[in-house]
């Protein structure tokens, strides 16, 4: 029992992770980007070239240099989220909704099949494991690896919120969020904190893809897919462009798909969970967190 | 013809060219459907026949997306949901019950609208992106269910699928006999009240409500209309390749009718036909490219979008003087 | 009984009473505007009365037929047609698709006619073609009826639209702010035109900034101010009045 409560955070703290870029980027423009998920891919190849390039790590610095490879690599994703938005959706923020969509699809798509024809469809074998010692706490085991990435996962997801409730950047993200057009015209540089909240939404998610290589010890092209839409199952869940109920909504759904693949058996864990986000959407849309907007039938 | 002899044409549009007179004609489409009888008579190869077929029943797939993504604006991620359950069915029926393969069809079609209202009924209230990622959810649940369940053959799916006839030249003729009343009944559909109904809706929602459109039930037509194009599609995919299995109904199968749509130019039914063809007939002829294929496609896609969102052989506003 | 009734409606944005206890009703044929400055709730109003809002509590009614909590669709079934402050056309459609979308509601027309072509679709289609020309006649509109709506001219959109809420062929007609961005003489034929859409003997209610346009059409004006009615009566009684007069001081001044 306890045993499924601490899979599932474990879990669950992979999808908040991720999630939160898909919150950040809809609540500011509206856009489910669907290359979210694929910017965690990159961010785990990135820190697969990365850590291919710097030769062998010694056993005894596996923490460190991981954590050198994860700053780099949330630099790395981070720009290439401002490319994407730069490139494909800024041209497009006053077309039809559709044509966004569209255009994220295709964003998504080269991403995946990019790396495939880069670095190959068979899945890499990360160069770095995280060991460490389980223990049982309340009879769950637990191991040190897991209790250092929920670790990370909590301190960037503090930061961010920090950032976003007590800065002048967090600000203007919530005042765009809120009415781009007013906000432009109270001198806030709307381009740039798009720009800046792309950066900070797949920072977030590289950050996910080096953990996860470095957790799970493979990573593949298609590795993304999965967890961009699990992502997004969190955000609605919580209440998308709502960041405390995306975390919020990361762990629910880590715990649901642990308890879930305990019942029902794990062929049958991504069934279940995308049945929680058919569930959730039709009978509360906004989320667990999110604001209930004005009845407009 | 010349402008100058019709009374209403006052606006500034350029008079119409031969060519996309040509274009617009009914003509284009029989010229179509006269291109598909007759290449048999050109390469007739059972591999080239196999990849003919497969190319015609694609242009199935995508006239039914049409439906949904071009006339309705609603972004269905996971078309290929409707193309696996009416496989399946299909599959299920004649080798688990015996049926033969026609007999399947009145099955066929009451689960591909079960599906579709199943799939549309709780979504389509939502906001069309929302739509997007929950038909996506639920083309991975529909393969998921396929790979798992025994009845449907889990991952090694279903064999010994009974043809409707042995002569693969016979079987492409009936698959083009099919597709094309499938195209010209989409494109009827189009034209019709309904479908002026769905333009309406992908136009303005609020304003097509306030002339009495009642959005939710439009929406849910065009999405059971899709539904049951891609089922029938479904069943006939089951008989060409006698075959299925869960691998045919990933979401790169949504994805590339997606681009077909999108290529050709949403809502325009020969742009659609001509968008299908290339993508089915693409990898055939680029070979060297295999390994670019899709990444190609995905940068296309935003191309496309960037820089002629209507399409290659975009569907016209202008109406034809009658 | 009345065409339309209004009664003690509410609307509630929030914590912000948007419409606050309006009562009104329009008589059948006749011209009704409704005036007041920016944010007194008019719009507000319409929508609540076409079903985009739902009222927090009130009556609607029309010829006593209740209108409350229907949706959209269901209210323009019941014979009220509207038009929207920012035109709605459907841009990327014909201009003559966008007319016989007023056709949707009275069109026999099954999916199998339209498959199959039969006659009775064949009938159907020549029937609304020829009632959307009949409509793009009456309002006057000079531009290409068979190109893209979105192409025409801004004062002839605000005619597109209107024959395309003729051609549902209400008993009720609501434009918002018709005449809004229009010319002085475009203004003139906007108000010939309502003048004649009310020979056929369709009422309206119209919310319009153009006092001119205003007095000279209404039958009957009713004000709102903070979503309450100040006042209701002819136009040259609720000109005198002195509620209108401290509402309106300012935003007249420099209009």
């Amino acid at each position: 029992m306890t045993q499924l409560v601490w899979n599932g955070l474990f879990v669950g703290s992979f999808y908040a992770l991720v999630a939160l870029g898909y919150s950040m980027v809809y609540g500011i423009i509206k856009l489910l980007n669907f290359a979210h998920g694929d910017l965690y891919m990159l961010g785990a190849f990135v820190g697969f070239a990365i850590l291919g390039a710097a030769g062998g790590v010694s056993p005894a610095m596996t923490l460190p240099v991981l954590l050198a490879v994860l700053v780099a690599t949330m630099a790395g994703t981070g720009l290439a989220g401002v490319a994407l938005e730069r490139i494909a959706y800024r041209p497009l923020r006053h077309a039809p909704r559709l044509s966004l969509l569209i255009t994220a699809v295709g964003a998504s798509f080269a991403l995946e099949y990019g790396m495939r024809a880069g670095a190959g469809a068979d899945p890499r074998v990360y160069p770095v494991r995280l060991d460490g010692a389980s223990f049982e706490v309340l009879g769950a085991r637990v191991t040190l690896q897991q209790l250092v990435l929920i670790g990370l996962a909590v301190v960037l997801m503090a930061g961010l919120n920090l950032l976003v409730t007590r800065t002048r950047e967090g600000r203007a993200m919530r005042a765009i969020a809120l009415d781009p057009r007013t906000s432009r015209l109270m001198g806030i540089d709307v381009d740039a904190v798009i720009s800046r909240t792309f950066f900070i939404g797949s920072a977030l998610a590289g950050a996910a893809g080096v953990m996860a290589g470095a957790y799970y010890g493979k990573i593949d092209f298609l590795m993304g897919f999965l967890i961009g839409l699990k992502a997004f199952t969190a955000a609605v869940i919580g209440g998308i462009g709502n960041i405390p109920g995306t975390m919020l909504g990361g762990l629910l759904l880590g715990l649901l798909e642990s308890f879930g693949t305990f019942w029902l058996g794990g062929e049958w864990r991504d069934v279940f969970a995308f049945g929680v986000l058919i569930l959730f959407l039709t009978v509360r849309p906004t989320g667990l967190l999110g604001e209930r907007v004005v009845e407009r039938v | 013809m010349t402008t100058t002899g019709q009374p209403r044409l006052l606006g500034t549009d350029k008079p119409p060219t031969l060519v996309s007179r040509l274009m617009d004609n009914r003509w284009a489409g029989l010229a179509g459907l006269l291109v598909a009888v007759l290449a048999p008579f050109v390469i007739a190869t059972p591999y080239a026949l196999s990849v003919m077929t497969s190319a015609a029943i694609f242009v199935m797939l995508a006239a039914g997306l049409n439906i949904v993504v071009g006339y309705c604006g609603l972004l269905d991620l996971g078309y290929v949901a409707f193309f696996a359950v009416g496989a399946y069915t299909a599959g299920v029926l004649t080798t688990r019950v015996g049926l033969p393969l026609l007999a399947t069809v009145p099955a066929v079609l009451v689960v591909t609208v079960i599906a579709g209202v199943v799939i549309g009924a709780p979504t389509l209230r939502l906001r069309s992106d929302y739509l997007a990622i929950v038909t996506l959810g639920f083309g991975e649940i529909i393969r998921i269910t396929a790979n798992n369940l025994d009845v449907t053959g889990g991952p090694s799916g279903i064999y010994g699928i009974p043809s409707l006839t042995a002569n693969p030249v016979v079987f492409y003729y009936v698959t083009v006999a099919v597709v094309a009343l499938a195209v010209l009944g989409a494109a009827r559909l189009g034209r019709s009240r309904m479908g002026r109904a769905w333009r309406f809706i992908r136009e303005d929602e609020d304003a097509a409500e306030a002339m009495g459109v009642h959005t939710y039930k439009v929406k849910l037509a065009a999405y059971i209309a899709g539904a049951v194009w891609g089922g029938l599609a479904g069943v006939l995919f089951a008989a060409h390749l006698s075959a299925i299995s869960p691998t045919s109904f990933t979401f790169l199968q949504s994805a590339l009718v997606l681009m077909a749509v999108v290529l050709g130019g949403m809502g325009s039914i020969p742009g659609v036909v001509v968008g299908a063809v290339v993508i089915s007939l693409l990898p055939e002829f680029l070979r060297d490219l295999a390994d670019y294929r899709f990444f190609l496609f995905g940068v296309l896609l935003i191309v496309v979008m960037l820089v002629r969102p209507q399409g290659l052989w975009p569907a016209r506003s202008k109406e034809a003087l009658k | 009984m009345s065409l339309l009734e209004v009664e003690d409606l509410r609307l509630r944005f929030g914590g912000l009473l948007a419409i606050d206890g309006l009562s009104f009703s329009v008589e059948e044929g006749e011209i009704v505007s409704v005036i007041g400055p920016n944010g007194a709730g008019k719009t507000s109003a319409f929508n609540c009365v076409t079903g985009f809002y739902r009222a927090s509590s009130g009556r609607l009614a029309l010829r006593g037929e209740n209108l409350l909590g229907l949706r959209p669709s269901a209210v323009a079934a019941r014979g009220i047609a509207r038009t929207f402050q920012n035109l709605r056309l459907f841009g990327e459609l014909s201009v003559l698709d966008n007319v016989r979308a007023g056709a949707h509601l009275w069109l026999r027309q099954g999916i199998l006619d339209a498959l199959l072509h039969t006659p009775r679709y064949r009938r159907s289609e020549r029937e609304c073609t020829e009632q959307a020309h009949h409509w793009l006649d009456f309002v006057g509109l000079r531009g290409d009826r068979y190109g893209a709506a979105r192409n025409l001219p801004y004062g002839e959109q605000r005619r597109a639209e209107i024959a395309r809420a003729l051609a549902r062929r209400p008993d009720l007609l609501l434009l918002d702010e018709p005449a809004a961005g229009l010319n002085q003489g475009e203004k003139a034929e906007m108000l010939d035109l309502i003048r004649r859409v009310q020979g056929l003997g369709i009422a309206i209610v119209l919310i319009e900034h153009d006092m001119g346009l205003v007095m000279d059409v209404s039958e009957r004006v009713v004000v709102l101010n903070f979503g309450q009615k100040i006042a209701d009566g002819r136009p040259d009684d609720v000109r005198k009045d002195p509620a209108v007069i401290a509402a309106y001081l300012g935003s007249e001044a420099h209009a």
